[in-house]
């Protein structure tokens, strides 16, 4: 067995699965009628380890790898995309930043609590006209040396974990000056509470009702110099290598999405009588159940492909592009079709298939459309598309 | 305070199980799982050892193919260590072999406080070992605790009874055995799951407790299954049409029932 997990990340599965069931699968419904983000399962998840799993234990972290979050996410996903991009955002946006670019004295200050899920992190990258073309960035940050801070002015939109009430920072990226004619990206953290530092009100979204999505605005609000995160300019890549780690946890979200349709739609397909005989006698239900296994089991070699070779040191940008999107189309697929073989019951809100349809569809649009995920397959291939 | 849970490791229950037709008993090749009803009594002791400002909690399993998953997860959750007895001869044991097994693993933990179990295993349900192991321990015996603190060497207990529930109380060391409601297990970290690769398990055989197979095992026991049967399906309820007197009726019903 190629993708044979540790017994320490089969453990890990297991709680997951049991907190998951107990803890969320109860609520999750009326926290998405709702729209309620509930901190206190948030924190409960901080508990157990999940928003520290890949960074080293001298910040609180759990000392393990991708793969390990993976699991994780994949587990929460089977019950609620909502939590489940909780933790992904926190973890991969958040932390993550933090951990890879952030000087000692960055790290000591927000990791502990960003690791043991008491604070969370964002990441505030699009803006209302610049998504996956982040280049077009206009926030612009200005140092005034003689106060030695950054004065920052623009707006950012759908960021996750940006509003919560346990929120410690956002990291954005920002126009800090010009080089060679190209405007200059630099990343900047923001603590919650600055002043000129303000969190829009949520978002009316089609889904993820219990993850937390503002727009942000920023009017002459001041941070310390020393807030830069990284190098000065070098913002543009920075998280463009975030998006990679970030793209296989995304992968792993809808891998349990997937998950959970072929379960539900295996229990379903037995139980339901039509026409005096269960509809997974039919072929047009089998089949369909059967589809569901494939992309289940196509999702996970890639997903966990790549987060071996991420782990291992190794190149997986194309990898990881591969799996979010092949993953996320086949989940939006998967939610299509688990929700026509649950008939009038698939198009009633507090089935759960019903809403993991609604929740899919931004999978193939957060953290790289699939179009971006094309075009970096394409350039990985040595083809000359722009 | 040093405080030894006994645990079971039994065939995940989400799984469909099956019986052995020749010994008529569950197949227990598969990986094996902490059964729930024994997590209330690991996380009493880390509460009782926590409160009392120290002392080990220790786990005593007996199990087939040195199973130690269930351990795992309770070491996960905070135990210190284990002991596991795993041996060929033990397969058959009935409820007093599997005491006897225990009762002479436990006497191998120095300075133990409290023996916690609980009241039964979720897979066999015979319900006696917790009273067989005080008796070989030369131990008190208090069952079915809903609540337990300690102090000054004296274990108090809420005993749960049908109507509510006893005050208990009895000098330490004591065998007690906890309901599913006495605490509410904590979920092990992943900084707990690491933990417990390197927690020490201690893996015994028979020998090593000085116990003759013929004690133990299909030889020892004095139970014998005889067959299994289907449970019955379940019988459709009475329906009475209401002719004025409905309430009586489910007045006289719940009676009947001892619930009023």
């Amino acid at each position: 067995m190629e993708f044979e997990l540790t017994d320490e990340q089969e453990a890990l599965r297991k709680v997951v699965r049991d907190f998951a069931q107990a803890e969320i699968a109860p609520y999750a419904e009326a926290w998405d009628r709702d729209h309620i983000f509930p901190v206190d399962t948030v924190r409960k998840m901080g508990e157990l380890g999940l928003f520290g799993l890949p960074f080293p234990e001298e910040y609180g972290g759990g000392g393990a790898g991708l793969t390990t979050l993976c699991v994780a996410i994949e587990e929460l996903a089977r019950v609620d995309q909502s939590m489940a991009i909780t933790v992904e955002a926190g973890v991969g946006l958040g932390a993550n930043p933090i951990y890879t670019f952030g000087r000692e004295d960055q790290r000591q200050r927000w990791l502990p609590d960003l690791c043991a899920g008491r604070a969370l992190g964002a990441f505030g990258l699009t803006e209302p006209d610049a998504g996956s073309d982040a280049g077009a960035t206009r926030t612009r940050a200005e140092l005034d040396t003689s106060a030695g801070e950054w004065i920052i002015n623009g707006e950012k939109a759908f960021i996750t974990n940006s509003g919560t009430p346990i929120t410690s920072i956002v990291t954005i990226t920002a126009v800090t000056g010009t080089s060679g004619g190209r405007p200059e990206i630099s990343a900047i953290v923001v603590p919650a509470g600055t002043p000129g530092f303000e969190v829009q009100p949520p978002y009316r979204k089609m889904g993820w009702h219990a993850s937390d999505t503002h727009g942000l605005t920023f009017t002459d609000c001041r941070v310390p110099a020393d807030h830069l995160l990284g190098e000065q300019g070098r913002g543009f890549a920075q998280f463009l290598a975030i998006l990679d780690e970030g793209r296989i946890a995304i992968a792993a979200l809808a891998l349990g999405v997937i998950e959970c349709c072929l379960a539900e739609c295996q229990r379903y397909a037995k139980e339901r009588i039509a026409f005096g005989r269960a509809i997974g006698t039919n072929q047009a239900v089998a089949f369909k159940v059967a589809d569901l296994a494939v992309m289940a089991a196509c999702a996970r070699s890639l997903v966990y492909q790549a987060a071996r070779l991420r782990d291992a040191g190794r190149p997986f940008k194309k990898e990881a592009a591969m799996a979010k999107l092949y993953a996320t189309e086949a989940a939006v697929t998967a939610t299509r079709e688990a929700t026509q073989i649950f008939g009038g019951y698939g198009f009633i809100d507090e089935t759960l298939v019903a809403r993991q349809y609604r929740d899919s569809k931004i999978l193939e649009i957060g953290e790289g459309t699939s179009e971006i995920q094309r075009l970096v397959i394409s350039r990985e291939l040595g083809l000359p598309v722009t | 305070m040093n405080i030894v849970v006994c645990v079971k490791q039994i065939p995940d229950p989400a799984e469909p199980g099956s019986l052995d037709p020749g010994t008529k008993t569950l197949k227990r090749a598969t990986k094996l799982i902490l059964d729930e009803s024994d997590s209330y009594g690991v996380e009493m002791a880390l509460q009782l050892a926590d409160a009392a400002g120290g002392g080990e909690v220790t786990l005593v399993s007996m199990a087939p193919n040195n199973e130690v998953s269930g351990l795992r997860t309770a070491l996960a959750m905070g135990a210190a260590k284990a002991i596991l007895i795993s041996d060929p001869a033990l397969a058959g044991s009935d409820a007093l072999g599997t005491a006897k097994v225990l009762a002479a693993a436990i006497k191998r933990v120095e300075g133990a406080d409290l023996i916690l179990t609980a009241t039964e295993s979720s897979d066999g349900y015979t319900g006696t070992v917790p009273e067989q192991l005080a008796e070989l321990l030369d131990l008190p015996s208090v069952t079915f605790a809903k609540h337990i603190e300690v102090s000054d060497g004296v274990v108090k207990v809420q005993r749960q009874t049908e109507a509510g529930y006893d005050d208990v109380e009895c000098p330490l060391p004591a065998v007690v055995s906890v309901t599913a409601g006495v605490v509410e297990p904590r979920y092990p970290s992943f900084k707990g799951i690491m933990a417990a690769k390197s927690k020490p398990v201690d893996q015994l055989t028979i020998a090593d407790l000085g116990i003759d197979p013929s004690q133990v095992g299909w030889a020892g026991a004095g139970q014998e299954i005889v067959s299994v049967e289907q449970a019955p399906a379940r019988e459709s309820g009475e329906i009475f049409e209401d002719d004025g007197t409905g309430a009586e009726k489910i007045v006289a019903f719940l009676e009947n029932l001892k619930v009023i």
